[in-house]
């Protein structure tokens, strides 16, 4: 909400400066944003009257005009302004004037004919965005002045942001009220005594059951002068709270709601009926709105009808069909209180955030309405004249908001806040922020005022208090905790050190979007149900991910992009699947390497990073972090390359993917590099057993290389099953140091070799002892998979 | 001319002597000085010729000759033996010197990695009030509105929602918008005193250059009897000066409003001549938030606080525009490492 300075100190006017009030404010939970003169700085814009105009010689829609601008003569101006007229006082930027927007006014000639600086318009004076003529000054402006100072151009305006509880803030009297509180100062109240009826005219007015108003209060002014237009102080104002001047009727009310919150609506009393009803809206009523909006409302929705139809969405915007207009002589005013949680949502609803549907939702105070009609009166009678007719009301107070009141604890002061506070600060405090207050045996029994509707519990008021005497003023303590030592799990542990070991391996760690692109991720996972977002952003990030690939793959494209080809990452977090239409949201670990194993260098050559870098990658995660043995087992995905690609399984159960993106997929991605992915449920880390000491032999360890000969079909997990499940004794470790397919090996077959490692803790192994356990081993694998000794 | 320890009898042995003596000084290699070894003490060397000629000398000659030829012999070992060393020494500097390499070429290298810098920063808030005691909890994001909104005091439809531009399913379920919805999910499950913080991410439908759909917040929730507002002062000041040392900062509370705290505050900080800037909203649980878990707010009081991590991120590391956070760029993550 944007506040004049000048005209919040017309209320209330402490001996501060400007910073310090918006300090104040701030520092009283009314936040201030941002301070800025009225308008931007100009000078040598002098208040000029025109005293003759002649046609310009050399054209049509040029006039050379005569202007008085109070110095020793009159100097002479070219003009193309419609409105420019002999006696109007305008604007008038000399020689040697800066305009705001820089401009500097000099000495021309003009079509031949010599100007002597420029008469002006609001426009070009920053003060509207657009403008058809001059600007005119009243005739009472002093001629020789500057326009800046005149119209007080330097006045502050704070743009305050209010927290939706401070309804009450809403408005020049509730920042005033405020800043008196803060500064201990009275504040000045405007005149809102009652003008006396000079007709009878009067609007019978129905509030119906459940209409959502509870309280109309209207007045009807006959014969306006129509053609009246605002004064330049009501235009200044309306333009410095950030609202466009439009006529004097719309312009009073517009005005009231910034001075006192109360949203007033002025209706053309000639287009509406002779009685008023409130109540909510039929099925699909019609309504055109003011802003030429057609809108068909619905039951929830509260409005303002006669006989024939909705006039008003009450509290939200009036119809266009009984708005004033230029040519409008009778005029209803209204005052109404609407219940918040009528008003509440319609703007969304109809995508109309208006002022009044702002300050409604949130809560007008409901013993303002007459204040504000009388004051709205007697200021546009002022404008515009007219017969003023008696103010009508209906209320019906039961429905207004109604508090109980709170009991104020003396001691739960200082419980909830760690401070206490004298019992006549306290006091003073309350009456000062027009809290009803009586003693009691605990402290005292508080009663709100009617405009704030934020108190009710106890800790509201014991944020009022903490909030007036200033948090920047409060101690800060320590809480004295007992020092136990929280739950530190092993679990836990353990998944801290398999995200570093990653990173260990060279891997960074990236945070992408839990929403993707819909198309993208199908691609990845087609045919996976997804969550879809009601409302996206954009249709890039339409659904919940399914896994973590599509973003990771993301993250490689744009890496690509901007020449980065060397990608290992991994993110950690939530894919959200759906299992039978049920959600499940469930941490995963994924990563995907593309490009060099290796950092490209002078000691080695490059390699291009193949399965079992990654492969190596989730075995020393899994180690770390898995208790189970995992097995790698062929499968396909369709994301990945069907010749390597497994599923990794733990206890029978998979618990993750990892392979090669398929290259059509790489290709409909259109990435120029291949890469590896993985993805692993989080649910198995964490399972690591503590680390158990097992016995080290003191004796040599005997090692025997053999190579056997197999069909190449043969996996080398079947290798290490057969050799397991002999199990020799005193065979230690298996090491595969050559996996050779070629020359000296007949077709379609493949050799491993394979050295063991045989140890006992008891003795040193004897040379017959060794060869019985690799005869034992060779038999075996001859027998169950035709292997045969590589001589 | 060399000075003898013994006495010559026999000029001819001298001269060998004198002959083997001269060779070993000017032999170069160790093949060489073996191969003199061999010339003067072999099998068939001269001083084994001469020691196998003492059997034509008399008996009276032939210790004192024999004598010579021993002494003689001693003297060429012990020569042999000085030149080997000396030349063993040089043997090995060479191999040495051959075996130096450029020790300014740089390391064998592997790829680095890191953690992210939002993460980073989890960690540390979390180090800093793991220090107090408190634990680290997680909860879902894809959220009901019971837990993100109704149980933290926001009624439907009320202003405050709206502020909170709210992703929503279908089915009625939303993107939590805050990790507050964890709160109540903790104390559901647990009973009273709490001392937990909840990092992760959160979501809110608005995107320009200030805001991302989707950012972290660290939730923090210490209940207890007797915790006070001025503690959360206390705690939340401690916090903001480690969290940002080295640098400087001020800290200011000022009132603002959570519908699931009172009083409620938010907290700036400046550094240096800067302007003021909000890093983190706290208050005191609102004994209606109480209400809906079940927990007495006559027995208990405690504080909750949320930060936005990305922003407090940007202070610390200098990161001017929220998005980079979220594009990955492996130049950006580098400078974190």
């Amino acid at each position: 909400m944007k506040v004049s300075e000048k005209w919040l100190r017309e209320w209330v006017n402490p001996p501060i400066g400007t910073e310090e009030l918006a300090e104040q404010l701030t520092m009283l939970g009314l936040e201030v944003d941002d301070v800025e003169p009225a308008a931007p700085f100009f000078n040598g814009v002098l208040i000029a009257q025109v005293v003759a105009v002649k046609h310009h010689p050399n054209a049509d829609k040029l006039k050379v005009c005569e202007v008085d601008f109070g110095g020793e003569s009159e100097v002479e101006v070219v003009c193309g302004a419609p409105n420019v007229k002999v006696g109007l006082r305008v604007p008038f930027a000399t020689v040697g004037a800066k305009l705001p927007n820089g401009f500097k006014i000099k000495k021309s000639k003009i079509r031949g004919v010599p100007s002597y600086g420029m008469l002006c318009s609001e426009a070009e004076l920053a003060l509207a965005t657009a403008s058809d003529g001059l600007m005119v000054l009243p005739d009472d402006a002093p001629l020789g002045f500057e326009v800046y100072d005149y119209l007080n151009l330097a006045d502050p305006v704070l743009d305050v942001d209010l927290t939706p509880n401070r309804a009450d803030c809403f408005s020049i009297r509730g920042v005033a009220r405020e800043v008196g509180v803060r500064n201990r100062c009275d504040i000045t109240l405007p005149d809102t005594s009652p003008v006396t009826p000079v007709i009878d005219d009067v609007m019978s007015v129905e509030l119906s059951e459940g209409s959502g108003c509870s309280r109309y209060v209207g007045r009807i002014i006959r014969n306006v002068n129509a053609s009246a237009v605002s004064p330049l102080w009501l235009k200044e104002r309306l333009r410095r709270s950030g609202i466009r001047p439009i006529s004097p009727a719309v312009d009073i009310t517009n005005m009231l709601m910034l001075e006192l919150g109360q949203p007033m609506h002025a209706f053309d009393l000639d287009k509406i009926d002779t009685s008023i009803n409130v109540r909510k809206a039929f099925p699909s009523e019609p309504l055109t709105l003011l802003n030429g909006e057609n809108v068909a409302l619905n039951e929830n929705t509260t409005v303002i009808a006669d006989a024939q139809g909705v006039l008003a969405m009450g509290g939200v915007m009036g119809g266009q069909s009984s708005a004033v207009t230029e040519s409008t002589q009778n005029i209803l005013l209204e005052a109404a209180a609407f219940l918040p949680e009528h008003i509440i949502g319609k703007s969304r609803r109809y995508n109309l955030y208006t002022d009044s549907a702002h300050r409604f939702e949130r809560g007008v105070d409901p013993d303002l309405q007459r204040d504000a009609i009388e004051r709205a009166t007697k200021l546009l009678t002022a404008i515009t004249g007219g017969e003023v007719g008696p103010v009508f009301e209906v209320n019906i107070p039961q429905q207004h908001r109604i508090s109980t009141g709170a009991l104020l604890r003396k001691n739960r002061i200082g419980v909830v806040l760690g401070i206490t506070f004298d019992d006549t600060d306290i006091e003073d405090v309350l009456t000062r922020l027009n809290i009803e207050w009586t003693h009691c045996n605990e402290g005292w029994r508080v009663t709100p005022p009617s405009f704030r509707y934020d108190l009710n519990i106890e800790a509201d008021y014991i944020e009022e208090l903490a909030r007036v005497h200033g948090y920047d003023k409060l101690p800060r303590t320590a809480y004295e905790i007992a020092p136990t030592i929280s739950t530190y799990k092993h679990q836990e542990k353990s998944q801290e050190e398999l995200l570093k070991r990653l990173v260990q391996r060279g891997y960074h760690e990236v945070v992408t979007f839990s929403f993707v692109n819909h198309q993208i991720q199908e691609k990845v996972y087609p045919g996976e149900a997804v969550l879809e977002l009601a409302n996206p952003i954009s249709s890039e990030l339409s659904v919940m991910r399914v896994g973590l690939w599509p973003g990771l793959l993301e993250t490689l494209q744009k890496n690509l992009k901007r020449q980065q080809n060397q990608i290992k990452v991994f993110e950690y977090g939530l894919k959200f699947v759906l299992q039978d239409t049920e959600l499940k949201q469930k941490k995963v670990l994924a990563g995907l390497v593309s490009g060099w194993a290796a950092p490209e260098q002078w000691s080695q050559t490059v390699r291009e990073v193949d399965f079992f870098d990654i492969k190596a990658d989730v075995e020393s995660i899994l180690q770390l972090s898995c208790d189970a043995k995992t097995i790698f087992m062929r499968a396909e995905h369709p994301a990945l390359h069907p010749g390597q690609s497994a599923q990794i399984l733990a206890h029978g159960k998979s618990i993750g993917w990892i392979g090669r993106l398929h290259p059509a997929l790489q290709e409909s991605l259109s990435l120029s590099q291949s890469a590896l992915m993985f993805e692993l449920d989080a649910e198995v880390f964490g399972h690591a057993a503590v680390p158990e000491y097992g016995k080290i032999s003191r004796f040599p360890a005997v090692r025997r290389d053999i190579s056997v000969i197999v069909d190449e079909s043969i996996p080398y997990q079947k290798i290490a099953n057969c050799i397991a499940d002999i199990s020799p004794t005193y065979l230690g470790e298996v090491i595969l140091f050559d996996v050779y397919e070629g020359e000296h090996i007949d077709e379609g077959a493949k050799s491993f070799a394979l050295g063991l490692v045989f140890q006992a803790h008891d003795r040193t192994l004897t040379d017959e002892e060794v060869e019985e356990s690799v005869e034992l081993i060779l038999s075996d694998l001859g027998a169950q998979l035709g292997a045969k000794l590589r001589e | 001319m060399p000075t003898y320890k013994y006495k010559l009898v026999s000029t001819q042995i001298a001269q060998l002597l004198k002959n083997a003596q001269t060779e070993i000084s000017q032999v170069e290699t160790l093949a060489a000085l073996d191969d003199i070894r061999v010339k003067y003490l072999g099998k068939n060397g001269f001083l084994t010729q001469e020691l196998k000629a003492l059997g034509s000398l008399s008996p009276d000659e032939r210790p004192v000759q024999g004598q010579i030829i021993n002494q003689g012999k001693a003297e060429i070992l012990s020569w042999l033996n000085a030149r080997r060393q000396i030349l063993q020494e040089v043997s090995l500097k060479a191999k040495l010197s051959a075996e130096a390499v450029d020790i300014t070429l740089p390391g064998r290298l592997s790829h680095r990695g890191g953690r992210h810098p939002i993460t980073q920063t989890i960690e540390r808030i979390c180090e800093l009030f793991s220090q107090l005691g408190f634990a680290q909890v997680e909860g879902p994001e894809v959220e009901d509105d019971y837990h993100n909104f109704e149980a933290l005091n926001f009624p439907k439809d009320h202003p405050a929602r709206a502020m909170h531009d709210t992703f929503y399913f279908d089915s009625g379920l939303l993107l939590r918008t805050h990790t507050s919805s964890v709160q109540i999910r903790y104390m559901e499950a647990e009973k009273p005193p709490y001392r937990i913080l909840v990092p992760g991410r959160v979501y809110r439908c608005d995107s320009d250059m200030t805001h991302t759909p989707m950012f972290h917040q660290v939730e923090g929730l210490l209940v207890d009897k007797g915790i006070r507002f001025t503690d959360l002062m206390g705690h939340l000041e401690a916090f903001l000066t480690m969290f940002f040392d080295p640098l400087k900062v001020d800290i200011r509370f000022r009132p603002s409003y959570f519908p699931f705290t009172e009083p409620s505050t938010e907290v700036d900080i400046r550094i240096g001549d800067g302007d003021w800037l909000e890093v983190l909203g706290a208050g005191m649980v609102h004994p209606e938030v109480f209400k809906f878990v079940d927990v007495d707010s006559e027995k208990y009081t405690g504080y909750a606080f949320g930060m936005g991590v990305e922003r407090l991120a940007m202070l610390r590391h200098g990161v001017t525009d929220l998005r980079t956070f979220f594009e990955n760029d492996l130049r950006f993550l580098n400078f974190f490492n």
